[in-house]
């Protein structure tokens, strides 16, 4: 922990290493990825969402202009049969301790029997260029047998519903419980009670640069290499190694600059795997770029949860015991198994401190694109779902909002806080470090006061103006398991290189992780080489998901820089002549504590340790100054934040306008405070589309309605507020640095912020918003409604 | 096939002479033809504005333009923004208030800029938004881009005690 304390670029807002090339248009990103003798993939995608494959024929494309390849899902399904499960496994502590049943629908590559959604690919065009392998994609005649729909994840799970996985013989494909206390026995003696229905609507992580992938075979080594636009190498690594029977050995997965993740890209793909399958069998690289209509139709969705919620609390506003049954409208695949609903589940209490707690979960799968993690993970729609019931509860025993989640909050006091039900890493969870109350305390006093804003708000009523307070506290767990991997070694020229299993997608990793190598061997960040997104750099990594990096990468990187270090030391010793425990690192070398100018540079170390008739270490020692290390957290560590919206409500148009938006956070041991800044922005304004502008929805036929940017919105510059930010910074107890995660965080609360805070703009009309989005048509509607 | 057609053009101070299908969009000239690839495509149809070159001057999608549409025409791409190795203004403005993060809509965004503080070189903060809004970015909230274009804007401004013609 000491190097945290007095670094010298931990904690400095360094300006990023990634800008110069990105800023001149050097950057590389798979769509500018060009090889000798490359073919483009065009895919032939479902226009319906559930239907029976009767057949499909390629003849025309393949006679088409440039067409080298085509092929469809039932020929494949010859040439290539599934794969065994290669999906995350659920840890063994978690499968002790959670009640639970997850079926495990493997999606082929191709479709062969039944399509299960509009954009699910069934047939795909090799051709010379694109628009070539487009034009012969436009020729493959694909005849259906229609099957209903399934579209309402409750109406999927009754008996007499179409089923999309037949071989279960249900919808359901996933649930499980979660419980403490006795809720049933608490729901019965509280004093009083709230029953209602929240849905958290079905959006995504739209990143400005779609999914891609370009492979290349070498018959010579009979070796693959696969760039994908993902934030997952190593686990694309794995999943290729199964499907082209080769060793991991032979396969290199690189994700090169990527534009944006968000979660989409954070696991594999069908297209991943078949496009490296197809390039091996015509014998040249092939490349697919997704074009934004296809990652409407087939890169994932998330969020689209309605939960049940039951409520006990007392006259005082104190809730005593909370129970909810919630449905994932899962889409055709669940790519990620049990981790948005477990997220769902265990994020439900957030800051707050009650005794009875009860979840179930049902994951349903419908004909509709499969639901995946997407910043926030599962945690918005439970914060979404607590956070409006502290508003309801407020308004209930007529108190403030504020006031009633003070009065519920953990108190400082009491951390860490065991919450008493197990993490998805099997840990049972504990509250390490916070100040839950304080960051309401100051979103109150970054608003301008709470009975300033009253204030305002009645004076404002009074003129038929109708502002309100949006308030909404989470927890978040970071940094998860199971581990992050890191290689350091010292340069023969002392630069010294990392080698990590992160991949970044713009947080400016180069950056951060730079400033922590340059601080722990006291040299220059421009001194540090970082090899990151590639699986030839290091063999094991896990990835970037999870707002887990920044923790589990600059641990890794701690845990293999402390033996590197002493072998460093001991080297030098023998070089200068001294013992070990004399030495320092400073300034690129190794020297004396207290003895200015009597040092080693750490390239003369590096040469040192050169194997060979020149080394210079000492006798019995291993040569090579290089070290890797794989660190497993003993489990994740807790973000929070308060955010606070004012907003102003038109009563005719329907209008939201945010006239003032404050984010309290607390991510611990702050890198670099500008990059930390830009996350917080960047999730904010996701949030805040997902909870005023966008929306993937479907017909009752499962047909999406959504294929463009003319009909899903994106937030642009005008659309958005200034924000507040606030910092706190209780340090992680758990990691060597003190970081918690800031990834996903401010994506968690602007939905269930703005909720609130239309529902408090609106309660002369007596409306509640218990649905995401708030468009001005809904809101002009339930106005309407409160009128008649 | 299609017969080809002539294609000439001036692209960040050089000239061109290509060929292409009629229907060869201006972005995919530019990146396939003349390997130009720090032009992006984001929708390819006219909405996330990652494309935007500066067409004679002004922003433009190149996406919703076709290449022989810029027969003739002088194109300045992200690639020919820096002079001598030095930042344009509007790049360096991006650096130093960290408006980029994962780079796809800046190619956009510069140009855009550029554009926009010619004909407005002492913008208010709403002005930026609203010029911005011709260029979608998913990942920075368009916070520190508008920082950047302000700051931008004021590095750039002439010194009003010069003289001269003044940008309105």
């Amino acid at each position: 922990m000491a190097e945290a304390d007095g670094g010298k670029f931990i904690g400095k807002p360094i300006l990023r290493k990634e800008d110069q090339r990105l800023l001149t248009g050097k950057g590389q990103f798979v769509a500018d990825l060009k090889l000798p003798g490359m073919l483009h993939a065009a895919f032939v995608r479902s226009q319906v969402a559930h239907a029976r494959i009767k057949s499909v024929d390629l003849s025309r494309a393949r006679q088409a202009p440039g067409v080298v390849y085509a092929i469809a899902g039932p020929e494949l399904a010859q040439m290539l049969p599934p794969v065994p499960d290669t999906q995350l496994s659920l840890p063994r502590k978690w499968t002790a301790r959670v009640q639970h049943r997850f079926q495990n629908p493997q999606q082929p590559l191709l479709s062969h029997d039944k399509v299960r959604h509009v954009g699910e690919a069934v047939a795909v065009v090799l051709a010379e260029t694109r628009y070539q392998a487009e034009d012969a994609a436009e020729l493959v005649e694909v005849d259906l047998e229609p099957l209903p729909a399934v579209v309402d994840p409750i109406a999927g799970l009754a008996p007499d519903s179409a089923v999309l996985h037949e071989h279960y013989g249900t919808n359901l494909i996933g649930d499980f419980v979660v419980e403490k206390g006795d809720v049933e026995k608490a729901l019965a003696a509280a004093p009083r009670r709230l029953k209602r229905r929240f849905h958290h609507h079905r959006y995504a992580a739209i990143p400005m640069e779609c999914r891609g992938v370009v492979a290349s075979h070498d018959p010579r080594t009979d070796s693959m290499t696969i760039w994908s636009a993902c934030q997952v190498v190593h686990w694309l690594k794995r999943e290729a190694s199964t499907v082209l029977a080769l060793p991991e050995a032979r396969i290199r997965c690189l994700a090169l600059d990527v534009g944006g993740g968000f979660g989409v890209k954070g696991h594999v793909y069908p297209e991943d795997l078949l496009i490296p399958f197809l390039a091996r069998e015509v014998g040249r690289p092939v490349k697919w770029i997704e074009d934004r209509f296809e990652h409407f139709v087939s890169a994932c969705h998330s969020r689209d949860q309605i939960h049940d919620v039951e409520a006990g609390f007392d006259d005082d506003g104190r809730l005593i015991a909370f129970r909810d049954e919630f449905y994932v409208d899962c889409g055709a695949w669940n790519p990620i198994g049990s981790g948005i609903a477990y997220n769902t589940a265990v994020h439900l209490p957030g800051p707050y401190k009650f005794d009875h707690f009860s979840v179930r979960a049902n994951v349903v799968a419908t004909n509709k694109v499969a639901n995946a993690p997407y910043r926030g993970a599962g945690r918005p729609e439970a914060t979404f779902a607590m956070e409006r019931v502290m508003d309801l509860i407020a308004a209930e025993v007529g108190l403030d909002p504020a006031e009633v989640r003070m009065r519920n909050m953990i108190p400082q006091s009491e951390m860490p806080y065991p919450l008493g039900i197990p993490y998805r890493d099997g840990e049972m969870i504990v509250y390490d470090s916070g100040a839950y109350p304080e960051s309401l305390r100051k979103a109150l006093d970054a608003i301008g006061g709470l009975s300033a804003f009253r204030e305002k708000q009645r004076a404002a009523r009074e003129k038929g103006r109708y502002l309100g307070l949006g308030l909404c506290c989470y927890t978040e767990g970071t940094g998860v398991g199971p581990f992050e991997s890191a290689t350091v070694r010292i340069d023969p020229t002392g630069k010294v290189y990392v080698a990590g299993g992160s991949c970044p997608q713009g947080q400016g990793m180069e950056t951060i992780f730079s400033q922590i190598v340059a601080d722990v061997w006291k040299v220059e960040p421009q001194d540090v080489v970082m090899s990151l997104a590639d699986t030839s750099g290091i063999a094991m990594g896990f990835g970037t998901i999870a707002s887990r990096s920044t923790v589990t990468l600059s641990a890794a990187i701690h845990q293999a820089s402390e033996p590197l270090r002493r072998k460093v030391f001991t080297i030098a010793a023998n070089m200068l002549e001294c013992a070990a425990g004399d030495l320092e690192l400073r300034n690129g070398a190794v020297g004396v504590v207290g003895v200015p100018g009597n040092e080693v540079s750490l390239a003369a170390v590096a040469k040192a340790a050169r194997p060979g008739w020149d080394s210079a270490r000492p006798p019995g020692m291993a040569a090579g100054l290089e070290e890797t290390a794989y660190y497993e957290p003993p489990t994740v560590t807790w973000a929070y934040a308060t955010h606070a919206a004012l907003v102003e409500v038109d009563p005719e148009l329907g209008c939201v306008a945010i006239d003032k938006y404050v984010v309290v956070h607390d991510c611990g041991v702050v890198i670099n405070p500008m990059l930390v800044d830009g996350q917080i922005h960047g999730g904010t304004a996701q949030g805040l589309g997902g909870a005023l502008l966008e929306e993937m929805s479907y017909d009752a036929d499962g047909q999406i309605l959504v294929g463009s940017f003319m009909d899903y919105l994106l937030p642009g510059a005008s659309d958005m507020p200034h924000l507040d930010l606030v910092h706190m910074h209780h340090p992680s107890p758990l990691n060597p640095l003190g970081v918690k995660g800031v990834g996903e965080g401010s994506a968690i609360a602007p939905p269930a912020a703005i909720a609130n805070a239309v529902c408090d703009a609106l309660a002369p009309f007596k409306l509640e918003f218990n649905e995401t989005p708030i468009k001005p048509e809904r809101v002009v509607r339930a106005i309407w409604g409160a009128q008649r | 096939m299609t017969k080809l057609v002539d294609v000439c053009l001036t692209v960040n101070g050089r000239d061109y002479r290509g060929q292409c299908e009629p229907r060869t969009l201006l972005a995919d000239f530019l990146r396939d033809h003349l390997d130009l690839t720090g032009t992006h495509v984001g929708c390819e149809h006219g909405v996330c504005g990652a494309c935007t070159v500066l067409f004679n001057g002004e922003a433009a999608r190149s996406c919703l333009m076709l290449a022989v549409q810029a027969d003739g025409a002088s194109i300045t791409t992200i690639e020919g923004l820096a002079q001598d190795g030095k930042l344009h203004p509007v790049q360096k403005a991006f650096h130093e208030n960290h408006a980029l993060q994962c780079g796809f809509c800046t190619p956009g965004m510069l140009a855009a800029t550029i554009d926009f503080l010619n004909t407005n070189a002492s913008p208010s903060e709403d002005e930026v938004r609203e010029a911005l809004s011709a260029v979608l970015c998913r990942c920075t909230g368009y916070q520190n881009i508008v920082k950047a274009v302000l700051a931008a804007a004021s590095q750039m401004r002439p010194r009003q005690d010069v003289g001269g013609a003044v940008n309105g």
